[in-house]
């Protein structure tokens, strides 16, 4: 039998053999193939093996990750739906959104900035941990706004004027991130749907994008920069005052908003007309200038430009190819005007800048684990929108619309505030969209803030915004200033 | 041959050389645990005392016991054993750790220690009581019998206890028991004596055609039996795996004994027809050969027993590469049953290619040494059984390891020693108690070898 056992002992080596052969394929040769294959969990996995670092607002944490003893080894927790639209959420299974997919190479430890870092975590042996990112929000500020949307839809954008720096950045209705970052596969889908298919859409961020709104009479801030900026107006400049105006070419009839004369007279001045929002003269000035001026002027304010603040911000829109009707309309801010509140908010902080619109942004300073710092946000200049001088008249036409005119409600017991409220209309029966934007103090501007309400704020079209926006915005700018 | 009878009494350096590398196995144990523990919860827990202290206490038994009783026996196999024993119980308490809380079995890992024990005191009573090994010549047909009975059992009503299709386990009260890991053992005794009865009459020389020789047909009897028992395993229990297990360990032990590579060819040529023929007539068997194929193709991925897991374990082993993880670095947990059936998929995440090397080398020496002992022996039933015990551990890791590796189809085998289950451990630790008792019972002690 001894040959035969050695025959068999071959044929097990064999057996073996082609183990050996099978394991190194598939662990060696093939591997890079399996490593890259989309339904291999193990890249994401391997995300969550370092501690991502932390999201922080006045050195607080909004966004962080915590030991667990899962698999996952870090579990993202999130403090408050009132950043939800600034941290979006960090999910296993959803993937990521807002400043944690915008920032993630930073918070994950792996972006360049961070490879002595690296290095040192390979030598000493210690796991990489990821960088933390200090934001500009000021938890105050951003808390009031959250507060004072209340139970309405919408957004709240708040930047410091002079440096750029976003203040606050709200969007309701939010969200509450942990409900996605759970590690729980079942609960964060079944949360993800109901999320998806929440009525407020909650996942969209109102403040950079997503809805895009009708900007209403706040647009009037850009028509009349057009006009003081192609030098033929003043704030003096009269302009044909009826009640009434037959858009040109079309049977259409437009109103002011209180469906009378714009002061009484049989013409009124740019500035009246601001400051008590009339859509007649507006309509009128807006054809005069011509739909090239007025595009012009929106473009230096920035529209048509998607920004990355990092987040990126969604373009607002000035419509192309009007006619006269159409260029009528969108003088105040009707027709396919589209805006973010972003947009508006930059609009405000350029005129209080003495005409120079600053580059938003929220990331003050990232730095490493052990306090090196990486990045620092610094003010930049985007460019200069429109003169000191125009940015002074348009500056004192705000003011007088908040200390005597429609936008009354933004007023600050001792303080100047610039304001501008706009109130508009969707379609014949929908509610409608509630503006402010303005600026404060107005001789030394230390916020600039936009305010949009969506849906009326459940007020159909009899909420306005003087009665629902002006007091959010009035809240957010008083917090900066008790300070 | 040299009888030790007590503790105190000089025995052989064998012994000594067992006690060294079972004190180096204790001290790699110990560290295989914390490793996972550090690795997955960061702290050291109390219950990993229990986890370590259980096996390592039986396997002192068993290596006393080796020592009254057993004194010449080979030193590496009971190593070996508590090694890949104790490897596993590492790797399946280290995916315990890793469960949620929600998870309704976290105590897989306390159960296996449990089970090692009964498995190897249970080894230690088998090599206490059988003094030799030639008594199992008494009882080679109430052995078949009792290998049949152990087969049929999870067919019967109440007890059977059928686990996604296949009908291999049977449930009491709390326990379930897969009883065919311990019918291979009634089988391999049942093998080797009818075949050392009948060696002569089936190695009759025949007629020659085209340079084989062909034995008489009478003579293909058994051969024909064998084969239709295998396809009534793979018909009726719907496991391929056990199937080929059978058929292939009677085809080596046929062939050990008559010297004919005859039966070698017609049985598997039979035995690839009948799997095709399975494989057309049952969609289990045709899922698992298109998955083995094409494993990484959408509609088998995504096909009900398609290939989903195989290739969950092959990102697994990807992703270890060459040095793998380190122990508890992983993520084996995503690969489904990763504590049984893929259990070496994940000591492949975790240890690389260089762990599962290591590993199939510990594999080849027990095996080896089974072939040494068979050598040795002078008589012919020892020789089939060594051959025989050794052969099905070969054969085993085989189709389980190869089925993971994609050598062969997936099928449902355990890979011995290592993967979760009580009766796999029990099984194959009087495996290794007979092969001791063998090696124990060599004629001419302390000259093994050619």
């Amino acid at each position: 039998m001894t040959p035969e056992i050695k025959r068999v002992a071959n044929f097990i080596l064999l057996m073996f053999l082609s183990l050996f052969l099978a394991a190194s394929a598939m662990q060696v040769i093939n591997a890079d193939g399996l490593n890259n294959d989309s339904r291999n969990q193990r890249a994401v996995y391997d995300g969550y093996k370092t501690q991502r670092g932390a999201i922080l607002v006045n050195n607080k944490p909004i966004a962080e990750s915590v030991k667990t003893s899962d698999a996952y080894r870090f579990l993202r927790k999130y403090t408050g739906e009132q950043y939800s639209a600034i941290t979006g959420f960090y999910s296993l299974f959803q993937g990521r959104t807002g400043l944690e997919n915008a920032l993630d190479s930073s918070l994950r430890g792996d972006n360049s900035a961070a490879f002595f870092e690296q290095l040192n975590a390979l030598l000493s042996g210690n796991p990489v941990t990821g960088a933390s990112v200090e934001l500009t929000i000021d938890e105050d500020v951003q808390q009031v706004a959250w507060d004072a949307l209340g139970d309405m839809k919408g957004a709240v954008v708040a930047i410091e004027p002079a440096t750029g720096r976003i203040l606050a950045l709200v969007s309701k209705s939010g969200f509450d991130a942990n409900s996605l970052s759970t590690h729980n596969t079942a609960d964060a889908s079944s949360n993800y749907k109901k999320l998806l298919t929440d009525e407020n859409s909650p996942l969209i961020n109102r403040a950079i994008g997503g809805n895009l709104y009708a900007p209403g009479s706040v647009f009037k801030l850009v028509v009349a920069a057009a006009a003081f900026e192609s030098g033929s107006y003043t704030p003096q400049s009269k302009l044909p005052n009826p009640s009434k105006y037959i858009l040109p070419g079309t049977t259409t009839a437009i109103t002011n908003s209180g469906e009378g004369k714009c002061g009484g007279a049989k013409t009124v001045s740019i500035a009246t007309a601001l400051k008590l929002s009339c859509n007649v003269p507006f309509a009128q000035l807006g054809i005069e200038l011509g739909q090239d001026a007025i595009a012009k002027q929106a473009k230096a304010f920035g529209f048509g430009e998607s920004l990355s603040i990092p987040l990126k911000s969604t373009a607002s829109v000035y419509p192309e190819n009007l006619d006269d009707a159409q260029t009528g309309l969108t003088a105040f801010g009707q027709f396919d005007v589209r805006v973010t509140p972003l947009q508006m908010a930059m609009v405000s902080a350029a005129i209080a800048n003495g005409g120079v619109e600053m580059k938003p942004y929220m990331v003050d300073q990232i730095f490493t684990s052990n306090l090196t710092l990486l990045e620092e946000g610094n003010p930049t200049e985007l460019r200069r929108s429109i003169t000191t001088s125009t940015a002074e008249r348009i500056k004192q036409m705000m003011i007088a619309a908040v200390s005597s005119g429609v936008s009354s409600n933004a007023k600050i017991p001792g303080v100047s505030v610039a304001g501008k409220t706009g109130t508009a209309e969707n379609g014949v029966k929908d509610p409608y969209t509630l503006w402010f934007t303005g600026f404060a103090p107005a001789d030394n501007p230390e916020i600039a803030v936009a305010v949009v309400i969506e849906d009326g704020g459940g007020k159909g079209q009899s909420g306005r915004g003087n009665t629902l926006a002006a007091p959010i915005a009035k809240k957010v700018m008083e917090a900066v200033l008790n300070k | 041959m040299a009888k030790a009878v007590g503790l105190f009494r000089v025995v052989p350096k064998k012994r000594n050389l067992e006690l060294l590398m079972l004190l180096f196995g204790f001290g790699l144990y110990a560290f295989e645990l914390s490793q996972v523990q550090l690795a997955t919860i960061q702290i050291l827990r109390e219950d990993a005392w229990f986890i370590w202290s259980l096996p390592v206490v039986a396997a002192s038994v068993f290596h006393i016991v080796l020592r009254l009783r057993a004194s010449d026996a080979d030193p590496i196999i009971l190593p070996i054993g508590f090694l890949l024993n104790t490897l596993g119980i590492t790797m399946i308490y280290r995916l315990d750790l890793v469960k949620s809380a929600t998870d309704a079995d976290r105590a897989v890992g306390e159960r296996q220690v449990v089970w090692t024990v009964i498995a190897i005191l249970l080894a230690a009573l088998v090599l206490w009581l059988v003094r030799s090994h030639l008594t199992f010549r008494k009882y080679i047909y109430s052995s078949m019998a009792l290998g049949v009975i152990l087969l049929v059992l999870p067919l019967l009503p109440v007890i059977g206890n059928p686990t996604s299709g296949a009908y291999l386990s049977v449930r009491l009260g709390p326990v379930s028991f897969q009883p065919g890991e311990l019918a291979k053992i009634a089988f391999i005794i049942f093998f080797a004596g009818y075949l050392t009865s009948r060696r002569e009459a089936l190695a009759v020389v025949g007629r020659k055609v085209f340079g084989i020789r062909i034995p008489p047909a009478r003579e293909l009897g058994p051969i024909v039996v064998i084969w239709l028992a295998s396809l009534g395993v793979l018909v009726l229990q719907r496991d391929l795996g056990t199937s080929l297990l059978y058929f292939g360990l009677f085809l080596v032990l046929l062939y050990v004994a008559t010297g004919r590579t005859f039966y070698v060819l017609v049985g598997l040529v039979m035995f690839v027809a009948g799997a095709l023929i399975a494989s057309r007539l049952m969609s289990y068997v045709g899922n698992r050969v298109s998955a083995w194929l094409d494993p990484l193709s959408e509609a088998n991925y995504e096909a009900i027993g398609g290939s989903y897991q195989l290739v969950q374990s092959m990102f697994g082993l990807a992703h270890g590469g060459l040095f793998g993880t380190g122990l508890g670095g992983g993520l084996p947990s995503i690969v489904p049953l990763a504590e049984s059936d893929f259990i070496i998929s994940a000591i492949g995440e975790e240890l690389g290619l260089v762990g599962i090397f290591a590993l199939l080398s510990l594999y080849m020496v027990l095996v080896a040494r089974a072939l040494r002992i068979a050598n040795a022996h002078a008589d012919d039933f020892s020789k089939l059984l060594a051959v025989g015990l050794g052969f099905v551990i070969a054969l085993q890791c085989f189709i389980v390891i190869g089925g993971v590796l994609r050598v062969v189809p997936l099928t449902g085998l355990t890979t011995p020693l290592m993967a979760a289950g009580g009766s796999s451990l029990v099984a194959n630790w009087i495996i290794i108690a007979l092969l001791l008792r063998l090696s124990d019972t060599l004629p001419k002690p302390g000259t093994v070898g050619e």
